[in-house]
């Protein structure tokens, strides 16, 4: 720990970029519209009801988000023509509230850092849609699910591209509203409906940290805008700032399924394939590495923070990958993994300056080949009658060719095979992490290892292996509508690696996040990488071992090593969480029901009983008569002239 | 004795002239064209002069920078008619206001699609109800087209309400504004005797308010020697003898305004009025008369009693304290939807005299604070435009009996008619104050003014009065989406002409723009400056 926190003084010395935009102009003043569009979208779906727009909804969804994504590209090529001190651009919208200190505006930040998300939500957005036309077609709801995927887009947006923590916060409110939306919207199924409820209550512990984290911030700097806070935040005490820091990392963990806020994410699968792969993989799971990545102004002047962040990153990615080892449910098991690949980006964002463009590059990447895997496991269960258990599948190769080749692109990425995308972005987080401290960084390297075992696993169970089909499931090819976003995400898997190409992606990143001295790592940078694809072949290898070389049962052995059960149980992490929390909550519930009822119910049924009660005595005195209303006013004179008189 | 010829500045008190030089026109109309010819002509007299009112209100107000305030004061304006009219900011956003919801007064007037081609009001209001004459006006499709000159002279005394610059002044604006009132209030075409009742009962009570008034005047006059405001300010900051003579007067004043706006105790008169005028009436009423009355009010304390600020301050906590805790109260007990507004206008008086408490000079304060001059000027517009949308929604509510007003009858409303009911929905939210509406933003300025000048438990009071209002504000969208219609049905939407529905649109525009975007108007209502004097 000591080497950390002298790393993080350290790195506290280089320069830290203030958020310091010009106002907007061009094609700039047009930035709303990109949230506009999807709200709009969304909004007139829902007025006009599922039933009526059934025939023609998905294509409104369709276009809006392809609206937002044509104008995130011509914004971004925009940008990219300008000068490197030019790149951030703020949109005043309007002011809503001034009042004493508190001046909330809706303004809008367009910057490197934004206008990669932008690219990442609506491209990726717009292809998850145009698979859902598919995926959904048999659904009586179908013109619903666009309704509330807008909306999630809309709320998505606003958190990226607003200047303030307070329109991040709305944003990361909205998001958390339509993710709890399509987890369950299969409502009939009580499952469905039990894992909505449980991502809600565990999201709601992480708000409170991002608001906790917000007021304080509105406390010591007066301003909730980036550019006040990122201009103040060197004269705040450090103690101030890692409790910042700490509550922003809170609000993180429950948006990007961190531990111990982890629990939600696996049952979240209950929701339609699209939903898991839009926003249980590639957006809204990386909140959490955005609100750290953008506040890089507190977590470089706050290093117990930081240490925390990267604590917590590194048990994430070893326990999501430990998970993604047991679980037969081919979902749950790329929910693992997102797990484990977000806690990777986390590491990289909690290593600081060095980290910071790797993390959002790993994240970018991940983007690509985590939504092509969960497409693809879409694209399985809907050949093998919704049926998620991998135990079932088995030499699907032949018979779904396009959705073995995408796949297969997705996990050679994945598991880190040169020079596939996820090569290139993991390699660079797992060698900074060496450079900044040798534990985090070989934990980080054990992890690889195990991605490419899980990972071989799935891949293996899923199209090799012997055929262990259900009765009566005759697998198919899904329709182009499908295999087409399939197809462009399998290639952005490929090639997604070219953004490092001559470091871009760092220099573009720079103006936000800093420029790091580049360091020496222990060993030269051909043998990280090396070593790196030798654990991660040792992994593959032992999963061919074990998983190839056998016959699969068709029902998972109950005979297993502890190890196992710990892993198929989550990592008890639901027992953690019923001893810890769930069962003090409940003896907690009971005590302040009991005195609920006896108090409060006491003093808000006396309240309306009282007012209600004083309501019909009053009406008493409106008895009609005229008499009695003059009077009335006789008595209310007298009334004011005695106050005038007793008063002086 | 010597005769001074009164000068009047023309140009600067041109909408007041317009607006009752239409009124006369109106008479001459009355006179002059065939009965069934007359609609036609009294409506576009009443709505050109009102329009041509607003248009040089306009003017005055882009001309009045021009008009230094006097020494000493921040405001700009002028004083005119030899000192008993005075054209200031204020003023000028009261009358604009005041002209605006006239207009929409005149367009609920107008309405004829709902009564199946003839207007709200009686055919023959001389006619006893039940009678052969009044089956016999009602077959021949007779129609009272006095209403516009009545509204015209109405509108007038508002407009002279608030600007007047002595005693007299504005007693005379009030019996202008009065008197056309209490005839409009019994003429309604069903329900008669209710109306007439109504009529009756407003015309007693206020001409005893007004008698309050005037006797106050008078003890005030003996205190100050002067009737004008600037004359009384002087001789109350000068001190002097008698100063029971003052305080009695102040208090005896404040009770014929007091009347006006409706506040506890003097709010008998409301729900009774309310609910018995025809609905375009207590639509028009309810809006003009309270902007009218309080801008007047917030005249006579700040400008003639601003030195003795410390003397009527408690007497209207009192006042405002009881007027939000009664109305709240009262309005959750009741089961027509006229006389909730009502009980709620009570609370809303409530809600603006917490405002009336707040910081008088824009120099006491922060940036971002509101004086309670800018606060309670916004409210009244915020309020203004809830309550004619509201009452204009309350007239397409029919069955067989013409107005269903009772709540059984508008159980289920959201299922027959969720635009009507969503509307009205929203109103009600505004009223309650939610964020992203007119109210939120109303109550906001005005609570805030107060909590600067320090009087924090009123608006305690004013937040717990609130949350009771809130709940019969909710009960009611309840009623109207989540209740089953009774087993006949309950009441079902006329489709109105585009006189109402226009109205009814323009009221939810603005309710949601001040809700969403308050800058330019808080802006506008900022720019006012103050009372000149």
């Amino acid at each position: 720990m000591n080497a950390l926190s002298a790393l993080a003084l350290a790195s506290s010395e280089t320069h830290i970029p203030v958020v310091a935009p010009q106002e907007a102009d061009g094609i700039f003043n047009l930035l709303w519209l990109i949230i506009a569009l999807p709200l709009l979208g969304a909004t007139a779906l829902l007025l006009l009801g599922n039933r009526r727009t059934q025939a023609y909804g998905h294509w409104v969804g369709l276009a809006t988000i392809t609206g937002s994504f044509v104008l995130s590209l011509v914004s971004f090529l925009t940008l990219l023509g300008r000068d490197e001190d030019e790149r951030q651009v703020a949109k005043h919208l309007w002011t809503w509230i001034e009042a004493g200190r508190l001046d909330v505006g809706l303004d809008l930040l367009y910057d490197p850092l934004a206008a990669l998300f932008l690219l990442l939500i609506t491209g990726v957005g717009a292809l998850i849609h145009l698979y859902s036309v598919g995926y959904m077609a048999h659904d009586p709801r179908r013109s619903r699910f666009f309704a509330y995927l807008n909306l999630f887009v809309a709320a998505m947006l606003m958190l990226i591209l607003s200047e303030n923590y307070v329109g991040l916060f709305l944003g990361w409110e909205g998001v958390g509203l339509a993710s709890y939306l399509l987890i369950g919207f299969w409502q009939h199924k009580p499952s469905a409906a039990a894992a909505a409820k449980k991502a809600f209550v565990i999201n709601r512990v992480g708000d409170m940290g991002l608001g906790l984290a917000i007021f304080l911030m509105f406390a010591t700097f007066g301003t909730t805008s980036f550019s006040g806070v990122s201009a103040l935040a060197g004269g705040a005490t450090e103690t101030t700032l890692n409790w910042i820091g700490v509550l922003l990392l809170v609000g993180a963990c429950g948006k990007s399924a961190q531990v111990p806020l982890q629990a939600w994410l696996l049952d979240a699968m209950e929701g339609p394939t699209p939903v898991s792969a839009l926003i249980h993989a590639a957006t809204m799971v990386t909140a959490g590495v955005y609100l750290v990545t953008r506040s890089n102004f507190i977590f470089e002047l706050a290093p117990t923070a930081q240490t925390a962040v990267v604590i917590v990153a590194t048990v994430t990615l070893l326990w999501g990958a430990i998970i993604g080892c047991a679980k037969d449910d081919i979902k749950k098991g790329l929910a693992g993994s997102t797990m484990s690949q977000i806690g990777y980006m986390m590491l990289g964002a909690g290593l600081g300056v060095a980290g910071y463009a790797f993390a959002i590059f790993h994240l970018l990447t991940h983007g690509f080949f985590k939504a092509n895997m969960f497409l693809g496991a879409g694209s399985v269960m809907h050949a093998m009658d919704d049926d998620v258990d991998m135990r079932h599948y088995g030499a699907l190769q032949k018979t779904l060719p396009i959705t073995f080749a995408t796949f297969a692109l997705g996990f050679l990425a994945i598991i880190g095979v040169p020079p596939f995308a996820g090569f290139w972005s993991k390699d660079k987080i797992i060698e900074t992490a060496l450079v900044e401290n040798p534990v985090v960084g070989i934990c980080a390297l054990l992890g690889a290892g195990v991605t490419g075992f899980y990972m071989t696993r799935m891949m293996l169970m899923t199209f090799f292996t012997q055929k262990r089909w259900e009765k009566g499931v005759h697998p198919h090819e899904s329709p182009k509508v499908m295999t087409i976003p399939l197809i462009v995400l399998a290639a952005l898997s490929a090639l997604g690696g070219l953004m490092l190409a001559g470091n871009w992606i760092v220099d573009w990143l720079s103006p936000v996040v800093g420029h790091a001295e580049h360091e020496e790592p222990p060993l030269p940078v051909i043998v990280i990488t090396l070593i790196t694809v030798a654990v991660v072949a040792a992994g593959v290898a032992l999963a061919w071992v074990l998983v190839g070389k056998q016959k699969v049962p068709n029902v998972a052995p109950a005979d297993v090593s502890f190890a196992t059960r710990a892993a198929r149980a989550d990592l008890y992490g639901d027992a953690i969480n019923d001893a810890v929390v769930v069962n003090a909550g409940k003896a907690l519930v009971r005590a302040s029901t009991a005195g609920d009822r006896s108090i409060v119910d006491g003093l808000f049924t006396g309240g309306a009983v009282i007012v209600a009660g004083s309501g019909e005595l009053l009406r008493r005195l409106q008895n009609g008569y005229v008499r009695s209303y003059a009077l009335g006013i006789l008595g209310g004179a007298v009334l004011l002239v005695l106050t005038l008189v007793v008063v002086n | 004795m010597e005769f001074t010829k009164p000068e009047l500045e023309y140009a600067e008190l041109l909408p007041i002239l317009v607006v009752l030089g239409g009124a006369c026109l109106g008479i001459l109309l009355e006179a002059f064209v065939p009965r069934g010819a007359r609609r036609l002509p009294q409506v576009v007299v009443a709505l050109g002069s009102l329009v041509g009112a607003l248009v040089s209100t306009v003017i005055v107000g882009i001309d009045l920078d021009d008009h230094a305030g006097a020494a000493g004061s921040t405001g700009k304006g002028l004083v005119g008619a030899m000192g008993s009219v005075v054209v200031d900011g204020p003023t000028v956003y009261l009358w604009g206001l005041l002209l605006v919801f006239a207009i929409g007064g005149v367009a609920l007037f107008a309405e004829t699609r709902l009564e199946g081609g003839v207007s709200a009001f009686t055919g023959q209001a001389a006619a006893l109800p039940g009678t052969d004459t009044e089956r016999d006006a009602s077959t021949r499709g007779l129609e009272h087209t006095e209403v516009y000159p009545l509204l015209l002279f109405a509108v007038g005394g508002m407009l002279l309400f608030p600007a007047s610059g002595d005693l007299l002044t504005m007693f005379v604006a009030l019996e202008v504004l009065s008197l056309p009132l209490y005839l409009l209030c019994g003429l309604a075409r069903r329900r008669r005797l209710l109306s007439q009742e109504a009529a009756m009962k407003y015309f007693l009570l206020g001409a005893f308010a007004s008698g309050f008034f005037l006797y106050g005047a008078a003890l005030v006059y003996g205190y100050a020697g002067s009737v004008s405001f600037a004359g009384i300010n002087e001789a109350v900051r000068a001190g002097g003898a008698n100063h029971g003579l003052l305080l009695a007067g102040i208090a005896l004043l404040s009770v014929g305004l007091l009347f006006k706006v409706g506040a506890a105790p003097f709010q008998a008169w409301t729900p009774d009025v309310y609910q018995g005028a025809p609905t375009a009436v207590t639509a028009f009423m309810a809006a003009g008369t309270k902007v009218a009355a309080f801008g007047a009010l917030l005249r006579l304390l700040y400008v003639a009693f601003g030195g003795e600020r410390w003397s009527w301050v408690p007497m209207l906590w009192v006042v405002a304290i009881a007027s939000m805790v009664l109305g709240a109260a009262l309005a959750v007990v009741q089961n027509d939807v006229k006389r909730m507004l009502a009980y709620s206008s009570v609370a809303h008086t409530g809600f603006l005299l917490v405002g009336v408490l707040g910081v008088q000079s824009a120099d006491d304060l922060a940036k971002g604070q509101y004086t309670s001059l800018e606060g309670v000027l916004f409210y009244l517009t915020t309020y203004g435009f809830a309550m004619i949308g509201a009452f204009a929604l309350v007239t397409l509510v029919r069955d067989a009996g013409g107005e269903a007003t009772h709540y059984d009858r508008w159980a289920g409303l959201g299922k027959r008619s969720p635009l009507v009911a969503g509307a009205f929905a929203f109103f009600l939210l505004s009223m309650a104050g939610i964020p992203l509406t007119a109210g939120f933003i109303g109550k906001w300025a005005v609570f805030t003014s107060a909590m600067s000048a320090g009087a924090w438990p009123i608006v305690l009071v004013a937040i717990a009065s609130s949350i009771v209002a809130i709940t019969f504000y909710v009960r009611h969208i309840r009623l109207m989406f989540f209740t089953e219609a009774n087993a006949d049905g309950g009441a079902a939407v006329t489709t109105p002409s585009l006189l109402t529905s226009a109205t009814v649109v323009v009221c939810l525009a603005a309710t949601l723009v001040l809700g969403v975007v308050p800058g330019p108007v808080l802006d506008l209502v900022t720019h006012t400056g103050d009372f000149i004097r």
